[in-house]
């Protein structure tokens, strides 16, 4: 079987400084993998380079989306293809509706794999079910891209967006920080219902917390660019015991 | 019309007479700016062309009458200049600043210190005096070399820093009669060098003078800041009401280096106050910063030209007016991005406040921008004391006369804390407080 | 001339693609080439004009040869200034129509692929789909239209309105419609040629009343020419029962189009006014110098929304129309207001300056304006907002793009006269730059003289940010889609003030306008 996702001996820096020191990690379709780690461990960065940002230089190792190399493709192309980031930190973009930006994300992803585009009618549909299944309030889409949103509805928009454009692999950048309960279960829910044998979920957190609602097959430690361990659910527990301090940091993995 | 061209004087060196010459062809080409001339739109010079302008016939002041101008609690060198006469009696000595230091008179710098003059004198100024609007710089490099070109001369070399602030202290007497002056400064800064000049004008008509003394000071500055230079300069001007003054600062930043320029027209019957710094090396700094009051039917025009040519620089402009009776003020700004000036990030604040029916105000923030990855903002607004903080005041018990006294010393003292100099902040703040309305009922802390 | 049209046409292929670069040929009917009194007579009496407004015209045209062409516009390409006695001032199609069978039916076809219909079965709609609402399914695509009215605007649909439209062609008003609809609410709705014969007395009041004959350069030039334009006079307490619209196009060559546009509206009166404009794709310049004068009595609201989409020229900055423009309106009744909103993306130079003059007390004025360039163009626009009456009011939201070797210039005057107690101003004056071979001008001047006024500018300049883009491409939006969505995003304020259909319609021309000019 092809894996989703296989990152071979990745290291990866800004300017000067070497952030990522040598990553491998393979997630096959149907997996859901959590990495976990410290502030400044990496985490974000290596979600950031999967979605394509180009404020990084790779220096060394491949990264194959389904077989195929992914680094040589625009941030645009990875999306068509299947993968989702969804942000730490949302932008925000004045003017510019979450419908109206959804409809193009939507119909550019069609229009790559030669598909006609939507039609109007049909778009509001599929937003309607989208919306009812990872239980958002549509009326939040006649606003601007997360503009003015709380913290729990950027979050809970980007699951929204992962599920209408139907995203292969998901990567979820710090998805729980600063939510509440009842957002964090919206985020989880969402994430869930999309769970099947085809699609990876990439979870990027700082606290266990997340994976109580998520339960991910495989957890990984990073630490200062490097897994430094790999195993089951049993990595959380004793992360959110002892924090990272068995690694030389000395940061909870609980709030 | 009498001529305001000081008569051709017999300068030396060659480079000096055929600077003066060329800014006497300039001039006389150009003549002074015209009622459509758009640099001076708002300022009208008919009645000033027809002053009829001498150099000074006395420049007679004791060093006491001097020290009740120095700025109290500033340790600097007070260089006296009266009716735009260099009076070095009366004078602090120059020398002494530092090692390697040069703070001279201008024309004493041209004879003993060509080579460090020679390169930048007229160099800044060039590019503006064929540009519209400029008959004054023109005016000005015309007198180079005569009698009425008075000014200084300050060098601080690389890695040096001036021990005090220059304070070259401009008075102003009726003995000196319908004089013109145009003084000339220079200061250049090397690499990592440090220096704070003033140019303080006062007048030694009392206030209530039934005829104020009539005069014209038309004054150049240039400073040339090298590579991590910091340079800060100060315009303080309170000239006698029915004066004229037009000044310019032209000034030149190498890479990194910081320039500041506070200015605050208090005096005056026209002033014109040019600020043009032309940012050149990457990740320079500029902040310009100014107050203008004016009062009885003053005119107060500045005029800012900020030019950036080169990646990464940084530039603050914030100018505040206050306009009572008749006064009027202008506010030209113009921010300019050539395309080699990516990552500029420039700001320009002006906000004035019309405290009468007669007053007025005009102001033109403008934007000139040739680069794209850019972040340029300017904000302009005119108003009037906010009425929910008066009632604030008020309901805590506070006068109405006294509120609004109070806030309007607020809105002019916030560019005070800019100024690194506390000595001239405290001189500014009094100064200031003595202006308004209620003065002597006013519980502000100095 | 059919082939040096073909040959215009061929060369328009190889070039950019300006979507309404043809021409019509039809057999037209011109001017005597050259500026002169024999030219002004001629066109007044072509219009069979009373001897008042031939005078009126004269005397504009004695201003004009005294006056000097204005220097202060900010052209760093400069230009070459026309040549007014190469021009033709009067170019109109032979056959005179009176009624739509009579319209050779080649104006019909130009306007019908304008998608500007004359025929009033039809509703002016950019929506695609809404065209086919008239037989099957009309409710569904109603529905459809509104669906993606919503998307592209994101603003709130509304149903597909009428609107009454009066197409200019070249210097003649060939039709208007909905004139007797209009006639019952008691609107008046025609060419200014047929007004001054039907309405004397009002064309003679009020034109040259707002915009004096020798205002400007540019204005006195029109006052001695015009060829045509619209009337409009709204009566007392009449809400004009559908948005009018003018649809302006430059067909001929070696003319120059000089409309005048006269609105009047009578007290307690609304009126909501469009205008659009597209010319062929011709090597030379084209002169447009326009004059609007708006009149808003007690109580009157006048809206007027432009979308100009003249020709710009190609890359190298060859071609294209100058459109040299005074719009003006005058709020002389207390609590009137005039908006104007602009959308400016053709055009080789534009100097326009759409103005309230605010003399009734609490009167308002707007300005929404959405100014592209791109290519080599050259814009210099903005607003005029004279506070003269008390707690008079003016917003001005003016949204800049250049791109390409475009530059773009916002000029505005704010003016707070002594009377003008407890006057408001807002302006915010935003620029985006698209590359680096452009160029972001800003020079508002503010002219403040009463102490109880307010005024507020605030102005920008930034590109498109990086983290945007990347949120967009990271969703799989093209960089160019993400550009235009962006910049959509940017102007939305303008746009939201347009009526539906223009604001879809302005969408799209911004996307067409700014291709080519990512990456």
């Amino acid at each position: 079987m092809t894996p989703l996702l296989q990152i071979d001996n990745l290291h990866a820096s800004v300017g000067e400084v070497s952030i990522l020191k040598g990553i491998n990690l393979t997630i096959n379709p149907g997996e859901v993998h959590a990495i976990m780690g410290p502030n400044g461990s990496g985490k974000s960065t290596l979600s950031q380079i999967l979605a394509g940002k180009e404020d990084y230089a790779i220096t060394q190792g491949t990264v194959a989306y389904n077989g195929k190399d992914l680094l040589g493709l625009g941030p645009d192309e990875r999306a068509n293809e299947g993968i989702f980031l969804a942000f730490q930190y949302p932008v925000e973009i004045p003017g510019v509706s979450a419908m109206q930006f959804l409809k193009a994300a939507v119909n550019a992803k069609r229009k790559h794999h030669g598909e006609e585009e939507l039609d109007a009618g049909s778009m509001l549909k599929l937003f309607r079910e989208k919306a009812a299944q990872v239980k958002i309030n549509p009326e939040m889409l006649k606003r601007n891209v997360n503009e003015g949103f709380s913290g729990g509805e950027k979050k809970r928009f980007e699951i929204f967006q992962m599920a209408v454009l139907d995203s292969v692999l998901g990567i979820l950048d710090e998805s729980d920080s600063g939510l509440d309960i009842d957002a964090l279960k919206v985020v989880s829910d969402g994430v869930n219902s999309m769970r099947n044998g085809k699609r990876g979920f990439l979870l990027v957190t700082h606290y266990q917390r997340l994976l109580e609602h998520i339960v991910p097959d495989f957890i990984h430690v990073l630490v200062k660019g490097r897994i430094v361990e790999s195993g089951g659910r049993e990595v959380a527990l004793e992360l959110e015991k002892n924090g990272y301090a068995k690694y030389g940091i000395y940061q909870p993995a609980k709030h | 019309m009498p001529t305001l061209l000081p008569a051709p004087a017999s300068a030396s060196p060659a480079w000096l007479a055929a600077l003066a010459a060329a800014g006497a062809a300039q001039f006389a080409a150009a003549g002074l700016p015209g009622r459509r001339s758009e640099s001076w739109k708002y300022t009208n010079l008919e009645t000033f062309g027809g002053i009829a302008f001498v150099p000074a016939v006395s420049c007679a002041l004791t060093r006491a009458e001097a020290e009740a101008f120095f700025i109290p609690g500033l340790d600097a060198v007070n260089l006296v200049f009266v009716n735009g006469v260099f009076r070095p009696d009366i004078s602090d000595e120059a020398a002494g600043l530092g090692a390697g230091i040069v703070c001279c008179p201008l024309s004493e710098a041209i004879a003993k210190h060509g080579a460090l003059v020679e390169p930048h004198l007229g160099r800044l100024s060039a590019p503006a005096i064929t540009r519209e609007g400029e008959a004054f710089t023109a005016l000005n490099q015309a007198a180079l070399g005569g009698a009425q070109s008075g000014g200084f001369f300050l060098h601080v070399p690389a890695g040096a820093a001036a021990g005090k602030p220059v304070h070259l202290l401009s008075v102003s007497t009726r003995e000196g009669g319908v004089f013109a002056s145009h003084g000339r400064n220079l200061i250049t800064a090397g690499s990592g060098a440090r220096a704070s000049f003033i140019e303080h004008y006062v007048t030694t008509d009392d206030a209530a003078a039934a005829t104020p003394s009539v005069y014209l000071h038309n004054c150049i500055t240039e400073i040339v800041a090298g590579q991590d230079a910091k340079v800060e300069h100060y315009l303080l001007e309170k000239d006698s009401v029915c004066a004229y003054n037009f000044s310019s600062l032209f000034i030149e930043q190498a890479e990194k280096s910081d320039v500041h320029s506070h200015t605050v027209l208090l005096g005056g019957k026209l002033v014109r106050n040019n600020v043009a710094p032309t940012l050149k090396g990457t990740a320079a700094h500029c902040l310009i910063n100014g107050l203008y009051v004016g009062r009885g039917s003053q005119l107060l025009d500045n005029a800012m030209r900020v030019h950036h040519g080169a990646p990464g620089c940084f530039s603050r402009q914030y100018y505040k007016g206050i306009l009572c009776d008749a006064s009027r003020g202008v506010f030209s700004g113009r921010i300019i991005v050539d395309q080699a000036a990516q990552k500029t990030d420039a700001i320009q604040q002006s906000r004035s406040m019309l405290l009468s029916d007669d007053a007025r105000v005009n102001t033109r923030p403008q934007l000139e921008i040739y680069a794209d990855d850019v972040r340029c903002t300017h904000g302009a607004t005119t108003g009037k004391v906010d009425e929910e903080a008066v009632f604030y005041f008020r309901s805590r018990g506070i006068p109405e006369a006294i509120a609004r006294a109070m806030l309007v010393y607020a809105f002019a003292a916030e560019g005070f804390d800019r100024m690194e100099l506390e000595p001239v902040r405290k001189l500014l703040a009094r100064e200031m407080i003595a202006r308004l309305p209620m003065a002597a009922s006013l519980s502000i802390e100095v | 001339m059919a082939t040096q049209d073909q040959e215009v046409l061929d060369l328009a292929e190889s070039r950019r693609d300006y979507k309404y670069g043809w021409t019509t040929d039809i057999e037209q009917e011109f001017a005597p080439i050259g500026l002169s009194e024999d030219t002004v007579r001629f066109i007044s009496a072509k219009k069979n004009e009373p001897e008042w407004l031939l005078e009126w015209r004269l005397k504009a045209l004695r201003l004009f040869t005294k006056m000097t062409c204005p220097e202060w516009p900010f052209l760093p390409y400069g230009y070459e200034k026309p040549d007014f006695q190469a021009i033709s001032y009067w170019a109109a199609p032979k056959q005179g129509p009176k009624s739509l069978d009579e319209i050779d039916p080649r104006i019909l076809e130009t306007y019908a692929k304008l998608g500007i219909p004359l025929e009033e079965a039809k509703v002016l709609l950019g929506v695609e789909g809404a065209a086919a609402s008239a037989a099957e399914g009309k409710a569904k695509a109603k529905a459809m239209a509104a669906a993606q009215a919503e998307f592209e605007t994101g603003a709130v649909s509304a149903e597909p309105r009428k609107v009454a439209v009066d197409a200019v062609f070249d210097s003649v008003s060939v039709k208007t419609t909905f004139q007797d609809e209009l006639a019952r609410a008691g609107v008046i709705f025609c060419s200014i040629s047929e007004a001054t014969h039907s309405h004397p007395d009002l064309v003679r009041k009020y034109l040259g009343s707002v915009v004096p004959v020798a205002d400007n350069y540019y204005a006195a030039l029109n006052s001695a020419v015009f060829s045509d334009g619209s009337f409009v006079y709204i009566p007392k307490g009449c809400k004009c029962p559908m948005d009018l619209s003018t649809y302006f196009r430059i067909n001929a060559k070696g003319t120059g189009q000089f409309e005048r546009t006269l609105i009047i509206a009578d007290e307690g009166s609304e009126v909501c006014y469009l205008e659009g404009c597209t010319a062929p794709q011709r090597d030379e310049n084209q002169l447009h110098a326009a004059v609007v004068e708006l009149v808003a009595h007690k109580g009157a609201k006048i809206k007027y929304s432009t979308i100009q989409n003249w020709y710009p020229g190609d890359e190298n900055g060859k071609g294209g129309i100058f459109n040299f423009v005074t719009k003006r309106g005058l709020c002389e009744g207390d609590d009137s207001h005039i908006s104007w909103t602009q959308v400016e993306t053709g055009s080789a130079i534009t100097w326009k300056y759409p103005s309230v003059v605010l003399k009734g007390d609490r009167s308002k004025g707007e300005f929404y304006s959405v100014a592209l360039t791109n290519l080599r163009q050259q814009a210099d626009t903005g607003t005029k907002m004279i506070h003269i009456g008390r707690d008079t009011s003016s917003h001005i939201i003016s949204k800049g793009i250049s791109a390409g070797h475009g530059h773009n210039t916002y000029r505005g005057l704010v003016e707070v006269r002594k009377t003008a107690t407890n006057a408001r101003n807002f302006t915010q004056c935003d620029s985006l730059l698209i590359g680096d071979q452009c160029g972001a001008h800003t020079f508002p001047y503010i002219d403040v003289r009463n102490q109880t006024a307010t005024c507020e500018h605030e102005a920008s300049t930034t590109k498109i940010a990086e983290d945007q883009m990347f949120y967009c491409t990271a969703r799989g939006i093209s960089e160019e889609d993400a550009v235009s969505l962006l910049v959509n995003g940017f102007c939305k304020q303008v746009f939201s003030e347009l009526p539906m259909e223009f604001a879809v319609e302005a969408n799209k021309l911004l996307a067409v306008s700014l291709e080519g000019s990512v990456g």
